[in-house]
């Protein structure tokens, strides 16, 4: 397994050893002042970002290393016309890492292929964000102690939504899975990835929302941006709202999951509940990244 | 259709056999042949074949094909076999051959790849199966299968 100086750009990219180390490693790591104190990560969001960006910027400093970059474009030199291959060459020269977000499908590839140093992928359109799906599974194996033989619900937009499609690609890597994909019809996994499936994850469709049965809840949020039609998007918008009522079909083990933001596709009474996790979700970031950072930068 | 189709002989050219049966209008439309084409093309369709059943054959004259066309006449045909014909005798016999990557011939359909940005990325995609035929790209990631394959070409 080769990890120094390795680029994470698509979780098709890992076996599913490698993604049982990075969990591993995430439960263990400790801050440290010293283990990266003379790295430089640049931290390049062609598009704005909350979480993803902060919690990158602070899984490296908690490992004692420090941050260099830009948010949104308008703060780069894409304004004055270059492009992203120039960027990437220019940055490549003052940093140890590149971390990226933008909105072109296939950005992080192409930065990765130009790139000398390291890089990540921290979003690139609809495509890929393999750092949430590492979290995404770091939070299922500690919720539910095991990765293997769990009933896993998708709600919501799952033709759109890059986690839902990422950690559909990530579960074909475990055994006994069962997958039960949650949707309006116009906003069902497209059949590339459901042809991916197939035969190792057996997966069922419905409209309904039937949590019945179901270890993991995975909820996505209808994102308003994807449609060009706003009256599609009305029809839509409030298709699945889990509140307290619908959770009363959960096992009590279940665990809600949500890639956040929310809208309203989760009520707030449900935060209260035990199997709500989506803001532990959300702290896992940190540990994941920061074993990430320690392995790509250090070897493993 | 008859057991035998009779076309006569071309001089210098090319003479692409073992289409798939029905894919010669695309092996055409990949060659560039429409309108106002300035040589001579033959197109036979639905002729017997005892490898294949039944296959479409394309004869042209005086164009010989360039290796990324042979490429792209692989991806929808991929038992053809390409002939060089010179003063009306064979010169050489190549079976097209899909390689694993293809790198600047197609376009990938996601208008939101990188390859279609004003990046001015070449295209590339991996061939990730044969029969039925798969092919991902390598930026966006997405997969384009048999029913979309000819938007690409």
């Amino acid at each position: 397994m080769h990890w120094h100086n390795r680029d994470v750009i698509s979780i098709r990219d890992f076996t599913r050893e490698e993604i049982e180390l990075i969990i591993a490693k995430a439960k263990h790591i400790q801050p440290s002042q010293t283990e990266l104190a003379d790295k430089v990560m640049a931290s390049l969001f062609f598009e704005p970002s909350t979480r993803t960006q902060l919690s990158f910027n602070t899984a490296i400093q908690r490992l004692g290393g420090s941050v260099i970059g830009f948010s949104g474009a308008e703060g780069s030199s894409v304004v004055k016309g270059e492009t992203l291959s120039d960027t990437i060459k220019v940055v490549e020269k003052y940093a140890d890492l590149i971390v990226i977000r933008h909105s072109s499908e296939g950005s992080a590839r192409l930065a990765a292929d130009v790139a000398s140093i390291p890089v990540i992928n921290a979003g690139d359109g609809a495509n890929q964000h393999p750092t949430q799906t590492l979290m995404d599974l770091y939070t299922i194996d500690a919720c539910q102690g095991k990765l293997d033989g769990l009933s896993i619900g998708m709600v919501g937009d799952l033709k759109y939504g890059r986690t839902v499609h990422s950690l559909a690609t990530a579960l074909t890597r475990f055994s006994n899975i069962k997958l039960r994909l949650i949707s309006p019809p116009n906003l069902r996994m497209p059949s590339s990835f459901l042809r991916e499936l197939e035969e190792p994850v057996p997966y069922s469709e419905t409209e309904q929302l039937d949590l019945r049965g179901l270890d993991i809840v995975y909820v996505t949020r209808i994102q308003r941006e994807r449609f060009a039609d706003i009256e599609e998007y009305e029809k839509v918008r409030n298709a699945y709202v889990l509140d307290k009522k619908a959770c009363e079909q959960l096992k009590t083990s279940a665990s809600i999951l949500h890639p956040l933001p929310r809208v309203n596709e989760i009520s707030t009474d449900v935060d209260a509940l035990p199997q709500a996790k989506y803001f532990e979700q959300v702290r896992n970031g940190v540990p994941v990244r920061m074993a990430l950072l320690h392995l790509i930068l250090k070897g493993a | 259709m008859n057991e035998e189709l009779k076309v006569s002989k071309i001089k210098n050219g090319t003479v692409i056999d073992h289409i798939r049966a029905g894919m010669a209008p695309m092996v055409l439309k990949i060659l560039g042949v429409e309108r106002g084409f300035p040589e001579g093309v033959v197109m036979a369709m639905n002729v017997r074949s005892r490898q294949i059943g039944f296959k479409d054959v394309v004869k042209l004259e005086n164009q010989f094909i360039p290796d990324d066309f042979v490429k792209k006449i692989a991806i929808v045909a991929p038992q053809a076999t390409v002939n060089t014909i010179k003063e009306y005798k064979l010169v050489q016999k190549k079976q097209v051959e899909l390689p694993h990557d293809l790198y600047g011939i197609l376009r990938c359909l996601n208008r939101h790849c990188i390859t279609n940005s004003a990046e001015r990325v070449p295209s590339h995609f991996t061939v990730e199966s044969r029969e039925p035929i798969g092919l991902r790209c390598h930026y966006c990631e997405g997969l384009v299968e048999t029913d979309s394959v000819e938007s690409l070409l």
